[in-house]
């Protein structure tokens, strides 16, 4: 019998909010991630319906049910889609050797950034997971992902022609390591420039259930709600405070957009939350403040 | 004489001033030396427009300003501050 998952925390969830994704380094273990590559290899992950439950989509003793249940995955999973989520799709992504490139007169290239499917305005969100079996290098190209571009309203390939964006990051990590993602975060495959090939394994995950309150709200706590003195300060504010956490620029932000994305975050918390009167840093507090609106 | 090629800049900025900071950039080679990827640099090669002007590249557009749709108001999407650059090079090949 599987083990009871480990649930997100809420910082953890309020980093999801604000960031896109969570990042679990060697989370999974070597005797996962060899069998995962074996069959990667030997073409036999299986093939899924979309919409079958999650529950259902990996036979009992798979590699892929093994790592679906692991405690710290499983939790993620429920933390951010629930229970009784449904499999929407799996996909294996091979960044082959530059060798094959030359072999075939292609030209090797990095993947443009996207956001995955098409435009989605939310406020729902499906999971993805990002599974790195072996350890990726900074030559192994890695996937890109830009933090905090998960909220915006954007049409696939669309925003190809940003090349390069401040903040970006590429997954460099060891073996094992697990991203749990917003479906809405920007990202992209890297050139692998090293002499052997790079696999990543995606699994989309669809709710089927209110998204509110799915983590371990337990550690919520009345400073959580409660506002605190903003601009004008004799001491720095705890970075650690979950108004910190939801308030933190990117460096990609354009200086007034990136006030919006703040906004977004607290609507978006306000919905993961259940209380629709949330606000972190009174950001939507000032500009929602109209007394006497509604009366004659 | 080598034939001339067009190189493109495109620099996105934090506001819609020339002198904001890059917050994002791509770059296009028509002279066929340099083969530019997406995620192949994790520094802007300028730090501000202004930057890129006194390297002499020639500023061809910059995005206009415009009034925020009525309801739309909140939704954050594409950069909105992008400046094109060009230059013209001597191409080989």
């Amino acid at each position: 019998m599987a083990e009871p998952p480990i649930l997100l925390t809420t910082r953890q969830m309020a980093e999801f909010a604000a960031r896109g994704f969570l990042r679990f380094d060697g989370l999974v273990p070597d005797s996962i991630n060899q069998r995962f590559l074996g069959e990667a290899r030997e073409n036999e992950i299986p093939v899924v319906a979309a919409g079958t439950p999650l529950d259902a989509a990996y036979a009992p003793g798979s590699t892929l049910r093994a790592l679906v249940e692991l405690p710290l995955v499983r939790g993620a999973i429920e933390s951010l889609v629930g229970p009784g989520c449904r499999f929407d799709h799996h996909f294996l992504h091979l960044a082959h050797v530059p060798e094959t490139f030359e072999k075939h007169g292609v030209r090797q290239s990095s993947q443009p950034i996207h956001q995955d499917s098409t435009i989605d305005p939310g406020p729902g969100f499906d999971a993805q997971l990002f599974y790195f079996p072996h350890e990726v290098t900074r030559e192994m190209g890695g996937t890109r992902l830009l933090p905090g571009s998960h909220l915006r309203i954007v049409s696939e390939a669309a925003v190809s022609r940003y090349q390069n964006l401040r903040g970006q990051q590429h997954v460099v990590c060891p073996a094992g390591t697990l991203l749990a993602a917003h479906h809405g975060l920007w990202h992209a495959g890297g050139r692998n420039r090293s002499d052997r090939p790079r696999y990543m394994f995606k699994i989309r995950l669809n709710p089927t259930v209110l998204q509110q309150r799915l983590w371990n709200t337990a550690d919520l706590g009345p400073d959580d709600a409660a506002q605190r003195p903003i601009f004008w300060l004799r001491e720095p504010q705890d970075p650690d405070h979950l108004h910190s956490i939801l308030c933190r620029p990117e460096p990609w932000y354009e200086q007034d957009t990136g006030r919006l994305e703040i906004l977004n975050r607290i609507r978006f918390w306000r919905c993961l939350l259940g209380d629709p009167d949330f606000d972190a840093d009174y950001w939507l507090s000032r500009i929602e403040n109209r007394p006497g609106a509604g009366s004659d | 004489m080598a034939p001339l090629r067009q190189k493109l800049l495109i620099l996105y900025l934090a506001n819609s001033a020339l002198d904001a900071q890059v917050v994002s950039w791509a770059q296009y080679d028509g002279t066929g030396a340099t083969d530019p990827q997406p995620g192949d640099a994790d520094e802007p090669p300028y730090q501000s427009g202004v930057d890129a002007l006194r390297d002499g590249w020639r500023l061809l557009q910059m995005s206009p300003l415009a009034p925020h749709a009525a309801g739309a108001e909140f939704t954050t999407s594409y950069l909105k501050y992008e400046f094109v650059f060009e230059k013209l090079e001597e191409s080989n090949g």
